[in-house]
């Protein structure tokens, strides 16, 4: 876990990382990936903010699972985020598993993983931390942040506390606050994790085992919400499972019950059970404008940064509505704002997957920002 | 060369983009409702360097204009200038597409409200060719510039340079400048009857202000 397969930038106790539960994390590391080259200037850098299980493996096969990597269809050469034009880096989030320091990480203080006694991470913490990155790349001002979902939550984030290092900002399937019905599906994808006797009160690393079975019901759950009714229609149906009739039996009968069933212990395979905990309470504490006096327009005061909003008709886990409160925000701080809502019947996984027009405008809006940016 | 010029090679500037664009004082904030493919507002930031904006229905519209560099957001003008502050523009500008919203008076209102000025241009539908199409034909008038059906068309309230005249004194506006453009796109002899433009314009373009 802390010797991970991508690039590693480690920082000792004289640069500890401040979190807002008012931990200091130290020493702590961030695992990271780059493609592409980064200018003379250093002005062609675009940072794209991983999902809540996605992880720093943008555009490269994954290093546990062999599958491509989660963005590709956006990431990589002649792609709408070029990379023979920019330097694209994706780092995991801290409280990650794939190599930024995380519950599943050594405390340093015991010699044992941290579990539970790992500081409670948020958005804000995520992009301190990726700030620090930066820094140590030695890369002032992005050329833009990127990314859906709780990948979003970070670019408008980034927005909000660093105005000043970010030209273009897209967020994407996203919200500026985590609603009530997002908290409680988390919930249950937790619930379902603490319940499993293997779970050991978040210990189990300790002692050797694995709460899969929660972990992988947590997913099943997770995974529902990411679809959409009509594209579970269209790719399953009521259709069964390699058989011909019902079995009068809880096997698993239908092949929807199979594909979440698949989802579920794949998932456990690459993913930390405590990670999973904290990296869904940090997008449960994220609401951008009650960090703002209420107003989330202030969060974007004076902010020169353009931004692209896109949101996916179908999208109920992150519906327009939550997209068309940021362009009403930004609209109201004078911001330079585009938005498009994409048709699509895919549901939240939309960004995930091949969407032409989301292609189609974030390639266009990052050509005419890059023009606007003399790259 | 940036986006704009890029694309002002392509294609010739429509007349009355181009009225449009002389009635916009350099450097100003412009929010165009209902900016199609941008031609304007690229037109307006190239030549008069505004801050604009746009506001546009279609999705093939944005896509368009985020490609041309330009901030549009989708939407609706009739439901989505609502959101919008008071005088956080200086011109709220309505391009051919009043007779296509469901409450003309109300997003009438809200240009002059979220605007210091407002601009519309609209096909007049008192034009010799519109009468003489209802008038001897019996037929819904179809032409060139108003290529539709009566069964599929968008433009669902057309209204004449005289309505549109009323409409400004019943909402309290102020008319600064008003223009009638012939089929030609030149602008008909001022000093004119109302009459005269209403039947000889085939656009109108006028640019208000509060009372």
């Amino acid at each position: 876990m802390d010797e991970p397969a991508s690039l590693v930038a480690r920082f000792g106790p004289d640069k500890p990382l401040v979190m807002d539960c008012g931990a200091r994390l130290a020493p702590w590391q961030i695992a990271y990936q780059t493609y592409g080259e980064l200018n003379a200037a250093r002005s062609n850098a675009v940072l794209v903010c991983h999902a809540l299980t996605g992880d720093q493996h943008v555009a490269n096969p994954h290093p546990v699972t062999g599958k491509p990597g989660w963005w590709e269809t956006m990431v990589g050469p002649g792609r709408p985020i070029d990379t023979n034009r920019f330097f694209v880096i994706c780092s995991n989030v801290v409280g990650g598993c794939m190599g930024t320091t995380g519950p599943a990480s050594l405390n340093p203080a015991t010699g044992k993983p941290w579990g539970l006694d790992f500081p409670v991470v948020t958005i804000r913490d995520m992009v301190r931390a990726q700030a620090m990155l930066l820094d140590h790349l030695g890369i002032e001002t992005l050329f833009c942040v990127v990314g859906g979902s709780m990948g979003g939550m970070q670019v408008l984030q980034w927005a909000a506390s660093y105005p000043e290092r970010v030209f273009a900002a897209i967020p994407i399937a996203t919200a500026a606050i985590h609603s009530a019905q997002n908290i409680a599906f988390h919930e249950v994808g937790r619930q379902a994790v603490m319940a499993d006797p293997d779970w050991r009160n978040g210990r189990y690393l300790e002692e050797g085992v694995k709460p899969a079975k929660g972990l992988a019901v947590a997913r099943m759950g997770a995974h529902i919400t990411y679809l959409s009714e009509k594209a579970l229609h269209r790719k399953f149906g009521r259709r069964l499972q390699d058989r011909d009739a019902p079995t009068f039996s809880f096997d698993a009968d239908f092949q929807v019950e199979s594909y979440l069933r698949y989802q579920g212990e794949a998932f456990v395979e690459r993913f930390d059970a405590n990670s999973y905990l904290y990296v869904t309470r940090a997008m449960d504490y994220f609401d951008l404008a009650a960090d703002h006096g209420g107003v989330l327009a202030n969060a974007f005061r004076g902010t020169k940064t353009r931004f692209c909003v896109a949101s996916f008709t179908s999208d109920w886990l992150f519906p327009t509505s939550g997209s068309r409160a940021i362009v009403h925000a930004l609209n109201a701080a004078g911001a330079s704002v585009s938005f498009v809502e994409i048709e699509s019947d895919k549901g939240h996984d939309a960004f995930l997957l091949d969407e032409p027009e989301l292609f189609a405008t974030t390639g266009g809006f990052l050509a005419a920002a890059a023009r606007a940016r003399g790259l | 060369m940036d986006a704009t010029t890029a694309f002002a090679e392509q294609q010739p500037v429509r007349p009355d983009h181009r009225l449009v664009a002389e009635m916009v004082e350099p450097g100003a904030r412009v929010l165009d409702v209902g900016c199609g493919d941008g031609a304007l507002l690229a037109l307006l930031e190239r030549e008069r360097r505004v801050d604009g904006r746009g506001i546009e229905i279609s999705r093939e519209g944005v896509s368009q204009c985020v490609a041309r560099g330009l901030s549009v957001i989708q939407g609706d003008a009739d439901t989505d200038l609502a959101d919008y502050p008071d005088d956080s523009f200086d011109y709220v500008i309505l391009s051919q597409t009043i007779q296509a919203t469901r409450q003309p008076r109300q997003v009438l209102e809200h240009m002059l409200r979220i605007g210091r000025r407002a601009i519309v241009s609209f096909p007049n539908f008192g034009h010799w060719r519109i009468r003489l199409e209802l008038g001897l034909k019996g037929r819904m008038p179809v032409t060139e510039k108003l290529p539709y059906s009566w069964y599929d068309t968008p433009n669902i309230h057309f209204c004449t340079i005289r309505d549109f005249v009323a409409l400004c004194d019943e909402v309290g506006a102020q008319m600064e400048r008003a223009v009638a453009l012939n089929a030609g796109g030149e602008p008909v002899r001022v000093n004119v009857p109302w009459w005269v433009w209403n039947l000889f314009g085939e656009s109108g373009v006028f640019l208000l202000r509060r009372r």
